[in-house]
């Protein structure tokens, strides 16, 4: 017998003066191989077409459809529901701006970041289309994939402790993103530069080890290492400040 | 209203959207991307594979040259590309892959040494030149005389948008995300820009532009089963088609993918036959060596895909709760391959079937991949019908693909592609002075406040969205697949020529307040009907088979009557049937019409009189 499943999703319409924020009930039966993203799907066809959720890749890649399952950030299309209770409660991911029910505004956030650590290469050196490539070692180009692989999907600045207190702290994807250069040798910034970027408590000394960044990052990146690599990066060269002076 | 103004429009911040603005930007212009999502979350994100590039460093690339690519390619199209905007891809794409490690793109490198691969199930060795160390590599990839797959490990789309993207950052390339393009403003003659929905308030907006360009990508979405995004449903397509000047070509070459996994239709990728994996059947035995001695599971997509769907239909499907399906084996690769350079292949079937493909064979069936047609477009992405609208990418029928795209071609595409387009936008720009008609902008304002109001009173009808669009895929599923035939296309188009008429009706349940996704869904059903038609109906005129189109009453390539580019337009808002004309295929042949060396060669000669079955 398939079992019947109970969602409970928060609902509110920032644009309708008559919505007020609330949680409603949905049922349905529960089908082989349901995910969210078909649940979901489902709920808005058949029962309530105004029910606001993002989805994109619908294949884990994208990031798009970050939400809170259960009490858990978690990517909704790869949330197979053969994992869930009969009972189920859907909460926007907190900290980003919501749009409406479990649609949030990843994108102003994320784009924010861009600037704020100046997410690209700095380089001195002009492209030269008649030149062959830069040779690069192969271990170093799938060592910098590695941390290229975060997905923006926001579950690690959800979860995290010092995002919810402090706003504009660059959470473990801004910290990652800034590690991801700091190994690019086409980067020539130097580890002063990373310094004046994240040498402070909106960066690096802001974050406050609970770690439920890596817990929940659905790319499985390593990154308790990686803020245990910029903490020790940049606790020295702060040394290495204090004696100059 | 809020109006804002830019030299440079771009709908849709995929790579080939972003990469032109960052050309147009270059140039000193300002540009604005349009989004329905963060630009990073685009579709091309989601291309895993790699970039076709004739670098020829990796020991099976050695030899390669954009020629040798160029003639790959036109094969591929089954000579229905333009040969001149093919050479100017092939020739191109080397300086693109470089530029693209300039800017900070972690491609694969050389690793001298021996190593082994697997072709076909065999296990064979190659061995990688000290002197060619730390250069960009390739992998194989279907319908290649070399190996010339640019790649970054399991995540070349992802990894790619993300350095284009931070390069739009980097130059002030502005992104409107949540923002839906859905109407141009145009007089009959210029394209000024666009009324656009905020999808984080719901009101209108309105763009205006010297040059407006749409890269919203494929439009997989009309299909029930396909690989595609959410996203890429004909919403940048459709504004263009409404305007009744500008044709989209070649609308019936869909191509459809070997390898989605069964029952999400997600795809995995190429690389997974390219690096050695099999394709078996219920037997669990192997049959891509007997129908392809040659090139066997690498076998250019329409065939394999073909093969796939004729071997299902001689029984040897597996049967499943979702229809059948073959196997895709991939355990012979090992654990560290499989978790290493196909981890994404890994996490799809873990996380989304349960299936562990280290131990357990993957099941796969063809389903809707990719659209060759689109935007018809000149060399320059000049769309036909507007100046001041351009097209490119998956969007665009630029038209290097033809009938058939290659594995690694597209992704090449947006990025080489957007360069050239982009390049030639900037030199629009420079030349460009536009004057803007506030009477044009007005008029098309208040059209398309009264359509949402029409839309949500329920002025035509009370039509549910959702069953509409149902209606439509089903008919596209049955009738306009991988197999057509007179018959099937024709009920296709009138059973779509139903569909139409309640897509008209449509009127929304839900009160289309704020951000309102039923309002999003209601805006484009009679759009997307109106592109569905366009396949189904190009497909039944074109009475011969051509790469991905595979008409059974037709089965040759007729190149005496058929060597032709599609274009559809839909001239009026009351009519039911789009009109089809047709331009030559190519201006130019670099390479005149033969045979493609793998699949079927019926060929119907130019040559050949007519009345002569050739």
């Amino acid at each position: 017998m398939a079992r019947s499943l109970k969602f409970n999703i928060f609902r509110y319409n920032p644009q309708d003066q008559e919505s007020t924020p609330h949680m409603e009930s949905f049922v349905l039966d529960e089908t082989d191989s349901m995910t969210l993203f078909i649940v979901l799907n489902r709920i808005r066809e058949e029962q309530d077409p105004s029910l606001q959720f993002d989805f994109c890749c619908r294949a884990g890649i994208c990031g798009s459809c970050g939400m809170v399952v259960n009490g858990r950030p978690s990517l909704a299309c790869h949330t197979k529901t053969k994992d869930l209770p009969e009972e189920t409660t859907l909460l926007p991911l907190p900290v980003f701006q919501l749009v409406g029910d479990l649609s949030v505004d990843t994108g102003s956030w994320f784009r924010e970041l861009y600037d704020s650590v100046e997410s690209w290469i700095h380089t001195k050196k002009v492209f030269d289309p008649a030149a062959k490539e830069e040779r690069m070692e192969n271990d170093v180009a799938e060592a910098i994939y590695e941390l290229d692989r975060c997905v923006e999907c926001g579950c690690c600045v959800a979860a995290c402790g010092t995002a919810r207190l402090r706003p504009g702290f660059l959470g473990a994807a801004g910290l990652n993103r800034v590690g991801r250069f700091l190994i690019d040798p086409r980067d020539e910034r130097t580890e002063q530069d990373y310094y004046d970027i994240i040498g402070n408590d909106m960066g690096i000394f802001g974050c406050m080890g609970l770690l439920a960044c890596e817990d929940v990052c659905p790319k499985q990146l390593l990154l308790q290492d990686q803020l245990g690599f910029l903490r020790k990066k940049m606790g020295i060269t702060a040394l290495k400040n204090f004696f100059k002076k | 209203m809020q109006t804002i103004y830019t030299d440079v429009l771009v709908i849709g911040a995929g790579l080939a959207g972003e990469r032109a603005a960052i050309e147009a930007a270059q140039a000193g212009f300002s540009a604005i991307c349009l989004s329905l999502v963060p630009a990073r979350r685009s579709h091309s994100s989601a291309a895993m594979g790699g970039m076709q590039a004739a670098l020829g460093n990796c020991d099976k690339g050695a030899g390669d040259c954009p020629d040798v690519h160029f003639a790959d390619t036109v094969k591929g199209s089954d000579w229905g590309c333009d040969q001149e905007v093919a050479r100017m891809f092939a020739d191109r794409a080397p300086i693109e892959m470089r530029q693209l490690a300039h800017w900070g793109v972690p491609w694969n490198r050389v690793v001298p040494g021996k190593s082994t691969y697997f072709k076909g199930g065999k296990q064979l060795e190659k061995e990688e030149k000290e002197e060619n160390r730390g250069l960009i590599t390739a992998r194989d990839f279907g319908g290649t005389a070399k190996w010339r797959t640019c790649y970054v490990s399991d995540g070349t789309g992802h990894s790619v948008l993300f350095t284009v993207d931070n390069v739009c950052a980097q130059l002030g390339v502005e992104v409107h995300d949540k923002t839906e393009a859905i109407a141009l403003i145009q007089d009959g003659a210029t394209c000024f820009g666009v009324v656009a929905r905020c999808l984080r308030t719901g009101e209108l907006r309105v763009y205006l532009a010297k040059a407006t360009t749409i890269s919203t990508g494929g439009f997989g979405r009309i299909y029930p089963c396909t690989t595609n995004a959410v996203i890429c449903d004909g919403g940048g397509h459709i504004p263009a088609i409404n305007t009744g000047l500008v044709p989209m070509g070649n609308m019936e070459a869909v191509q459809f993918h070997p390898t989605g996994i069964v029952p999400t239709d997600i795809l995995v990728t190429e690389g997974c036959r390219g690096d050695g994996g099999t394709l078996l059947d219920v037997n669990e035995e192997r049959f891509m060596n007997i129908y392809e001695p040659d090139k066997q599971e690498l076998a250019s997509r329409d065939v394999v895909s073909r093969w796939m769907t004729h071997h299902i239909r001689q029984g040897k499907g597996v049967k499943s709760p979702y229809g059948e399906h073959l196997w895709l084996d991939i355990r012979h690769l090992g654990e560290k391959h499989i978790t290493g350079k196909l981890r994404e292949v890994y996490e799809i079937c873990t996380s989304f079937l349960g299936v562990d493909p280290i131990h357990q064979l993957i099941p796969v069936r063809p389903t809707h991949h990719y659209s060759m047609g689109g935007v018809r477009t000149n060399k320059d992405g000049a769309a036909y019908g507007l100046k001041g609208l351009f097209s490119v990418g998956e969007a665009a029928c630029w038209d290097m693909h033809g009938f058939n795209r290659l594995g690694g071609n597209s992704l090449a595409e947006t990025v080489v592609a957007g360069g050239i387009v982009g390049k030639k936008i900037a030199e629009f720009l420079a030349g460009a002075e536009v004057t803007f008609n506030s009477s044009v902008i007005d008029a098309e304002v208040k059209k398309q406040q009264e359509r949402i109001q029409n839309v949500i009173s329920c002025k035509a009808g009370t039509e549910n969205v959702y069953k509409v669009r149902l209606a439509m895929q089903t008919a596209l599923h049955k009738g306009a697949n991988i197999f057509r035939d007179n018959a099937g296309l024709t009920e296709c188009v009138a059973s779509l020529q139903e569909t139409l008429v309640r897509a008209r009706k449509v009127g929304l349940k839900s009160n289309g307040k704020g951000v309102n996704p039923e309002l999003s869904a209601a805006l484009k059903i009679e759009g997307q009907v109106k592109m569905g038609l366009m396949v189904a109906y190009g497909a039944l005129m074109r009475t011969e088979s051509r790469g991905s189109h595979n008409r059974e009453d037709f089965t040759a390539r007729n190149d005496r009557d058929w060597l032709k580019r599609t274009l559809a337009y839909w001239k009026k808002d009351t009519d039911t049937l789009p009109t089809l004309d047709y331009e030559p295929a190519t201006p130019l042949f670099h390479i005149p019409p033969g045979d493609r060396g793998y699949g079927k060669s019926e060929i119907i000669k130019a040559e050949t009189p007519a009345g002569d079955k050739g």
